[in-house]
C-alpha cells in the first residue's frame, strides 16, 4: 500500500501546519459523523430533543469549515506547497466543503425528525430510512477511515458502495410513492420521509466526493466523471 | 512505474532518468554526458533533449551538477582547468565538441546570462553592440543602432534607457543591468540562451520583469535556465529537469513535476524535505 507522509520538511513548522489541517479535518469528520447518527436516531426514536441538538450543533460544523479553510489559505500563502503537500491542502479545502454539506443534510434530517415526531401516524417509511441510513453511515465511516490512513484502495471500494445507495434510493422512492397511492392520508408523512431519504442519498454522494479526493491525494489522479 | 510515494529515497547504481527526457523536435541533444573535474565526477551519464523554443528549467540542490551541465552546452567548461566532458552534445545535429568547431562562434549561437549581472565597464550602447561588431553582424552605424534598439526592446529595457545610451551600463540598477546582459546576449542573434540563476541577485520586481521576459523570449529562442527558486521554475518553464548528486533523476512537463512528480527524490526536493 502507498504510504503517505507529510513530515520531514526542512521547516518543521510546515510539518505541524499540515498535521494540523489533517487532524482538524478528521475532527470535523468525526463531528459530522456524530451529527448524522444523532439525526437518524432522532427519526427512529421520535426524539425531537436530540433533533434540536443536531440543529444547534450544525453551527459548530459550519465554524469548523471556516477555520480549516483559513488554515489552508495561510499554508498556501506562506509555504507555496507543491506535489503531495499541494494535493493534500487542495483536498482539505474541498473536503471541508463536502463535510459541511453533510452537516447541512444531517440538520435537514433533524428538521424532518421534529415534524415526524409531532405526528402520531403509523411508521410508514421507517424500513426504507433505516436501510439507507445504515449503508450511508457505513460509507461515511469508511470514507473518513480511508482518509485517516490515506488508503486509496479503500476509497475506491467505498465509491463502489455508493452506487448501491443510489439504487436503494430509487427503490425507496418507489416504495414511498406506493404508500402514498395506497393511503392518501399518509402523503404528508411520506413526503417528509422522501426528503429524509433524499438527504441520506446526498450524504452518500458527498462521502463519495471525499473518497475521490483521497485518491487524488494519494495517486495524483483525478477520478471524477470517469 | 511506481508512484513517488511508493519509492524509497535510495538512488540505485544504474539510475535511469524517469519521465520525458527526449523530444521529437530537438534543438539540442545530449547523450551519455559525463563530466569530471580532475578525478571527481560531477555529472553521471545524463541524456536529454532540449526542444526548439522551449524553456527548460534545471533544478536541484547545491552541488547536484545543474550548473555544470548547463555550462557544457556552450563549452564554458573548456575554460575550467581539469574539466573533462564525455558524451555527445549536438545542436541541430552538429557536434558541439568537434575539434574544428569555432568556440567563439558557438558562444554567439548559445548565449549565456549569469547569476550576477556583469555588464562591461562601458556605455549601454557599447555593451549591446560589442558582440555584433566583433562577430561582423553589422558594418554601419545605422545597422548597429537598429540592433541596439531591437535588442534593448526585446529585453524590455529600451524605454528605460533610450535617453542615456552613452552612459555606463554599470550605472543601471541590478535588474536593469541583468536585462542589459540579456540584451547583450540576444544582440548576436543566438539560437539558445543559457541562464544560470539569472534572478538570484535581483529583487522581486526585477525578478518578475525577467520572468516575463523569459516567456516572451521563448517565442524566438530556446532557453535553458538553472534556478534555485522552485517557484521560478514552476512559473517560467515548460519542462523541468531535476538533478541529484550529478544524476538526472526526472524530466517532465513542469505542471506535472510540481503537482505529481514521478520520482520520490523530486518530490522530496520540491516539497522542501531536503536540499
Amino acid at each position: 500500500m502507498v504510504k503517505m507522509s507529510f513530515e520531514n520538511h526542512i521547516m518543521k513548522q510546515f510539518d505541524d501546519e499540515l498535521e494540523e489541517i489533517r487532524t482538524r479535518l478528521m475532527e470535523m469528520g468525526g463531528k459530522v459523523e456524530q451529527q448524522l447518527q444523532h439525526a437518524i436516531r432522532a427519526i427512529s426514536e421520535a426524539d425531537s430533543k436530540l433533533a434540536e441538538q443536531v440543529i444547534i450543533e450544525d453551527r459548530r460544523v459550519d465554524a469548523m469549515e471556516v477555520d480549516i479553510d483559513e488554515a489552508c489559505i495561510l499554508i498556501i500563502a506562506r509555504r507555496q506547497p507543491a506535489a503531495s503537500d499541494l494535493r493534500l491542502v487542495m483536498m482539505v479545502t474541498k473536503a471541508v466543503n463536502d463535510l459541511e454539506r453533510i452537516g447541512d443534510e444531517a440538520r435537514k434530517i433533524a428538521n424532518h425528525a421534529i415534524i415526524l415526531s409531532e405526528e402520531n401516524e403509523p411508521s410508514v417509511g421507517y424500513p426504507e430510512v433505516r436501510h439507507i441510513a445504515s449503508s450511508v453511515t457505513k460509507i461515511l465511516a469508511n470514507a473518513l477511515d480511508a482518509f485517516a490512513r490515506f488508503d486509496a484502495d479503500a476509497a475506491i471500494r467505498t465509491i463502489e458502495e455508493d452506487k448501491q445507495v443510489d439504487l436503494d434510493y430509487k427503490t425507496a422512492l418507489r416504495e414511498v410513492v406506493t404508500y402514498m397511492m395506497e393511503d392518501p392520508r399518509s402523503i404528508s408523512r411520506a413526503i417528509n420521509i422522501l426528503w429524509v431519504v433524499r438527504s441520506l442519498e446526498r450524504i452518500g454522494d458527498h462521502a463519495k466526493n471525499l473518497c475521490e479526493q483521497i485518491v487524488f491525494v494519494v495517486k495524483g489522479k483525478d477520478i471524477r466523471r470517469r | 512505474m511506481k508512484l513517488a510515494s511508493e519509492q524509497t529515497l535510495e538512488l540505485d547504481e544504474g539510475h535511469v532518468t524517469v519521465g520525458q527526457s527526449f523530444s521529437d523536435d530537438p534543438k539540442m541533444t545530449m547523450r551519455n554526458i559525463n563530466v569530471f573535474y580532475a578525478e571527481k565526477q560531477a555529472i553521471y551519464d545524463v541524456s536529454i533533449d532540449i526542444t526548439k523554443n522551449e524553456v527548460i528549467a534545471m533544478i536541484g540542490p547545491s552541488g547536484c551538477g545543474k550548473s555544470t551541465f548547463l555550462r557544457t552546452l556552450n563549452r564554458m567548461n573548456d575554460t575550467v582547468d581539469g574539466c573533462r566532458v564525455e558524451g555527445d552534445i549536438c545542436m541541430d545535429g552538429e557536434n558541439l565538441y568537434a575539434p574544428n568547431l569555432d568556440v567563439v562562434e558557438l558562444r554567439a549561437r548559445v548565449g549565456m546570462v549569469f547569476q550576477k549581472p556583469n555588464p562591461f565597464p562601458k556605455s549601454i550602447r557599447d555593451n549591446v553592440t560589442y558582440g555584433p561588431k566583433i562577430h561582423g553582424l553589422a558594418d554601419t552605424r545605422v545597422d548597429l543602432d537598429e540592433i541596439l534598439e531591437k535588442s534593448l526592446r526585446k529585453a524590455g529595457l529600451w524605454e528605460e534607457v533610450k535617453d542615456r545610451l552613452d552612459q555606463p551600463g554599470t550605472g543601471l540598477s541590478g535588474g536593469q543591468q541583468q536585462r542589459l546582459c540579456i540584451a547583450r546576449a540576444i544582440a548576436v542573434s543566438p539560437e539558445v540562451i543559457l541562464m544560470d540563476e539569472p534572478c538570484s541577485a535581483l529583487d522581486p520586481i526585477a525578478t518578475a520583469k525577467i520572468e516575463e521576459l523569459i516567456e516572451e523570449l521563448s517565442q524566438n529562442f530556446t532557453i535553458a535556465i538553472v534556478t534555485h527558486s522552485m517557484q521560478q521554475a514552476a512559473r517560467v518553464s515548460h519542462r523541468t529537469a531535476y538533478f541529484h548528486l550529478g544524476k538526472l533523476i526526472e524530466v517532465n512537463p513542469t505542471e506535472q513535476v510540481f503537482t505529481m512528480p514521478q520520482h520520490q527524490l523530486t518530490e522530496a526536493y520540491i516539497t522542501g524535505r531536503f536540499g
